[in-house]
């Protein structure tokens, strides 16, 4: 017979391992799927890792868009599951003035204050990505004249313009090559939806995904504005020991010492 | 006529109420429709009151989010609404999972899985145990854990918003519950019930129980969910006062006898004197 110690002492032990492989499992499907950083997120989304604790996922925001732009997503969308995302080469953001997806965010998942400059809502401070051109595939750089995206951009000759180039190949035309000046682009995906190559050569990706951040090493030195990072800068000091030896000796090294390394 | 309306009143209530709220969430969604609009997780009825799910409202505060006036009004009314008439009332007459679970438990009725399976592998506590995961793992983790797994949301927002392979989940769940364990999801695991079962323990809508008409047939116990809930039928005249209970009034209905009724909750003193006589 089982005695009632060795019982509660099992069932006790039972019930941890049965937590603990609960947990793992559940912790690893969701490590896994918000590893996804490739999602579109609607205007005046908050930082993505905030947004995964703080949307309620009640679809608030997609009923609210006129054009459907915005999806939740499904099982097999490998995405974070009942999120608002969108894809711009099917449905891309239009750029509504009025907003009408944020202010009904009932968490502030969706914050107005990010969408909005001297107290009215402003469709163009949205940064849900940013769009990148593929320079090799796209026709305009080929020399073709294609004008398709900077005519769709919402911010045309800010978000996207054209910068003329003598196409030295025939001696006599132009390039008209589209440029993205991620300051004004707020990733609608106009652009995307309207490329004419057959996989659009202009994508939306998420700001964090591609645009870069600078350690105070370097300074726009004429830029007053710029400048003022250098009250971050601080002193580091290499530990890294000197080497006696000459140059010399290391070319006289066979291939043994590099690997030594 | 008036027998089928005898004993499939609650449930033919429940369904009701089942349907219509998801044909109003589908109307609020696809013809604008502002009598409810959003999904069980966060929803506005008559186009400004809030209505939020108080457990998904605990993991984002477990997972460290800014919790909003709206959300912490929406969370409240949800709470003292269920408090009020039983917290599980969600579980059989609002969930959409509810329908799904209800049919495996008809098929192996029918089918005599019970028969071959008397005894359940699984204790009823579970739920709380996930229950507290998913505030633990929402806190390591930063996100509303058990909001990304839910069937139940998953399930709803595929008739909603558009299904995809948003019908796997509630496959999942029937499957489970039809060949696995007798009550599978709704009676052991999931921690949404557990979290409105807690809830639940002081609302005043409870089946009440009189002993002295009960004739022993045991078919309450047959078709409830909870069937622990019944531990007095047939012993004592008690009222229900488990908060597992769904309130879902399938014994009231099947009962030849009337010896199950709902009652409000007797006041504090008899209730005192009840548990003092078990």
């Amino acid at each position: 017979m089982v005695s009632d110690r060795r019982r509660f002492i099992l069932g006790s032990l039972r019930s941890a391992g049965l937590v603990a492989l609960g947990g793992l499992v559940w912790s690893a499907y969701v490590d896994e799927v918000t590893a996804n950083k490739l999602i579109l997120r609607p205007p005046g989304a908050i930082k993505e890792d905030d947004f995964l604790s703080t949307c309620i996922k009640c679809g608030m925001c997609a009923e609210a868009c006129p054009f459907d732009t915005l999806l939740l997503a499904k099982p097999g969308d490998n995405k974070p599951l009942g999120t608002p995302y969108f894809v711009p080469r099917e449905v891309p953001c239009y750029m509504c003035i009025d907003i009408p997806c944020v202010p009904v965010c009932p968490t502030g998942a969706l914050d107005e204050s990010l969408v909005t400059t001297n107290d009215v809502l402003d469709i163009n401070k949205a940064q849900m990505g940013v769009a990148v051109v593929d320079t090799k595939n796209c026709i305009a750089y080929w020399g073709i004249q294609c004008d398709a995206c900077y005519r769709a951009c919402p911010l045309m000759d800010q978000a996207i313009h054209l910068k003329y180039e003598k196409n030295e190949r025939t001696g006599k035309h132009a390039f008209l090559k589209p440029i993205v000046d991620s300051d004004f682009c707020t990733g609608c995906g106009l652009c995307e939806r309207a490329c004419v190559t057959k996989k659009a050569t202009i994508t939306i990706v998420p700001r964090d995904v591609v645009i870069g951040t600078l350690d105070d090493h370097y300074i726009k030195g004429w830029d007053k504005s710029d400048e003022k990072r250098l009250e971050n800068a601080h002193a580091e000091i290499t530990t890294t020991k000197r080497s006696e030896r000459a140059a010399v000796d290391f070319l006289n090294d066979d291939i043994g010492g590099l690997l030594d390394d | 006529m008036t027998n089928i309306w005898a004993h499939y009143r609650f449930l033919i209530l429940r369904r009701f109420t089942q349907v219509g709220l998801m044909l109003l969430y589908i109307g609020g969604n696809y013809w604008g429709w502002d009598f409810i609009q959003g999904n069980l997780s966060s929803s506005v009825l008559f186009g400004f009151i809030p209505l939020s799910d108080p457990f998904a409202a605990l993991q984002m505060f477990a997972a460290g989010a800014i919790i909003t006036t709206n959300l912490v009004i929406g969370s409240l009314i949800i709470t003292v609404a269920y408090g009020l008439i039983g917290g599980r009332v969600f579980c059989s007459y609002v969930c959409p999972i509810n329908m799904v679970t209800d049919a495996a438990n008809y098929l192996r009725r029918k089918l005599g899985f019970n028969q071959i399976q008397k005894k359940q592998p699984a204790s009823r506590t579970i739920r709380y145990w996930v229950l507290a995961l998913s505030l633990v793992l929402s806190y390591i983790l930063g996100v509303t854990a058990f909001e990304f797994i839910s069937p139940i949301s998953i399930t709803h927002r595929a008739i909603i918003f558009g299904v995809g392979l948003g019908w796997t989940a509630a496959l999942v769940i029937f499957l489970f519950d039809l060949f696995i364990l007798k009550n599978g999801w709704c009676g052991h695991i999931c921690p949404l019930g557990g979290f409105y079962g807690t809830i639940g323990k002081v609302g005043l809508v409870r089946v009440d129980h009189d002993e002295e008409k009960c004739t022993a047939c045991m078919k309450c116990k047959e078709v409830c969910p909870e069937s622990q809930v019944l531990f007095m039928v047939s012993k004592e005249s008690l009222q229900v006062l488990d908060g597992a209970c769904t309130n879902c009034g399938r014994c009231v209905e099947v009962c030849d006898d009337d010896a199950l009724n709902f009652s409000i909750r007797k006041l504090a003193k008899e209730k005192i004197k009840n548990e003092n006589n078990k």
